[in-house]
């Protein structure tokens, strides 16, 4: 877990997880920004717009017409050599979508926020973790914060990430939109050159130069299409072991020691759970409670999505007898939600593996309370009793 | 045809890093319908140099004009254009 841990210098300031990222970003010294504002990832552009206004920041603030727009500046700014952020949430991000491919094919070095947001119909401002999952196949890699700091924390190491050139791929970081984006939490912030020391300026591979002219973007058909793509999916794999990397040489500057993946008491866990996001806290707090009781309860969050942690999860979870996946989101018509097929499709060829329960919870920004999570914990404690799941789905606290 | 590289040796992000390469790239095999020039009915007008979309009307010093069959795509533009119908489109019979 991200402890806050006070280090020498470092400043403790309140911010909602919108200002955190802005405040990120402006440390990151960004070229270029250029976004569309939507809820609940406004305050982010909005407080970038007035770090550029002020003189703060210099970088090109650049207003588009929509978020299409504003992802396709965002990559040709990147090509050309900039340092470029963005942000957007739910239907921003359903628009942007084709674009999302090509800006991690053309390995693109975008760092973008997604306040994480129901998609409509109906329309809802809150939070599902909708717009991550339709992310999830596009090639980007995809971070996501429980709090506040981990919101500014991620944002910072987010760029280091996307331009190292071992990676070169753009990057998101999801926020609980509300509960994180609107929450004023007190956190630690690095001083400005700290972060310039940690994120030298970025080194761009084959920018768009006039006097050095290549194409970008061909036509690759069957003749080429498929070894790019083979190559792509090579970079999406050696990702991992550079946000190891950066990891660890965040912790040196910032004193906060980041994981792909946050235990808690799977030690000697019967059951477990695996959670996104802010709730990961809440199901903590239910674990610590019922671990007082005496009942071997884990709690696995994930702090990294895509690339999906493969190998950790499985660590984790190999021998524990059941475990529930909670889903902020609904995949219709699949045989599970999306965090659970991952899951269950990264156990399938062990020979140990627990049952497991998929948990939808918290659509359209619904609180997910103790009780709900601890019902949870129960379904799988049933489960691993009796050695049957009796429903691999159930929706927590729907009337 | 050169040899096709595997995805190891790819640049980064589809870039083709070397600008004027598609002159490699010989499009002359997909016509359908060649278009064949009669010289002695052509006025030097350059309209299908000038209409060609390749361009594979190749204009020499003296303004007449040659079709270069390894980029003609036989589209048939310049037949179209021709005001003195010095170019028709005949049928490709397997290959150039």
């Amino acid at each position: 877990m991200a402890a806050v841990t006070q280090v020498k210098g470092q400043r403790r300031v309140g911010m909602t997880g919108d200002e955190a990222v802005a405040y990120a970003v402006k440390q990151a010294d960004v070229d270029v920004i250029a976004a569309y504002p939507i809820t609940p990832q406004t305050i982010i552009v909005e407080r970038l717009a007035e770090y550029v206004n002020n003189g703060e920041l210099n970088a090109a603030f650049i207003p588009v017409e929509s978020e299409h727009s504003a992802l396709s500046t965002c990559v040709g700014a990147s090509l050309a050599g900039a340092r470029v952020f963005t942000a957007t949430a739910s239907q921003g991000l359903a628009l942007m979508y084709e674009i999302l491919w090509i800006a991690s094919s053309m390995r693109t070095t975008i760092v973008m926020a997604l306040a994480n947001r129901a998609l409509s119909a109906p329309i809802n401002i809150h939070c599902s973790h909708d717009d991550a999952y339709a992310a999830r196949d596009t090639g980007w890699i995809q971070f996501f914060a429980e709090n506040v700091q981990e919101a500014y924390d991620l944002t910072i190491q987010a760029f280091r990430v996307a331009e190292d050139k071992r990676v070169l791929l753009p990057t998101i970081i999801n926020l609980d939109g509300f509960i994180l984006s609107h929450s004023l939490e007190g956190l630690y912030v690095l001083s400005d050159d700290e972060v310039r020391k940690f994120l030298p300026p970025k080194e761009p591979v084959n920018p768009i130069d006039v006097e050095k002219p290549m194409t970008y973007g061909p036509l690759a058909l069957y003749d080429y299409y498929y070894e790019f793509k083979r190559a792509q999916a090579e970079a999406m794999k050696t990702s991992y072991p550079v946000i190891l990397e950066v990891f660890k040489e965040y912790e040196k500057v910032s004193g906060r020691k980041y994981a792909p993946v946050k235990a808690y008491g799977m030690e000697d866990a019967e059951v477990a759970m695996v959670i996104l996001g802010s709730s990961a806290g809440t199901a903590r707090y239910v674990a610590r409670r019922m671990r007082e009781r005496g009942e071997k309860v884990g709690v696995l969050s994930l702090t990294l999505y895509r690339p999906f942690p493969e190998k950790e999860i499985v660590k984790y979870l190999k021998n524990v007898k059941a475990a529930v996946i909670m889903d902020r989101s609904y995949s219709f018509g699949s045989p599970g939600a999306q965090l659970f097929m991952d899951i269950a499709a990264a156990l399938y060829n062990e020979g140990e593996r627990p049952l497991l329960i998929n948990a939808i919870y918290g659509l359209g920004g619904r609180d997910l309370t103790p009780e709900q999570v601890e019902a949870a914990f129960r379904a799988a404690f049933e489960a691993a009793k009796t050695g049957v799941v009796k429903e691999r789905e159930i929706w927590l606290g729907v009337r | 045809m050169s040899r096709l590289m595997s995805w190891r040796e790819l640049e980064i992000g589809c870039v083709v890093p070397e600008p004027g390469n598609s002159v490699r790239y010989k499009t002359g095999s997909w016509r359908a319908l060649r278009p064949v020039l009669d010289k002695s009915k052509c006025i030097k007008c350059l309209l299908c140099w000038v209409y060609c979309p390749e361009p594979a009307i190749v204009r020499r010093e003296d303004d007449s004009v040659e079709i270069d069959y390894d980029y003609c795509k036989g589209c048939g533009i310049c037949a179209n254009e021709c005001p003195v119908k010095a170019i028709t489109m005949v049928a490709e019979a397997g290959g150039e």
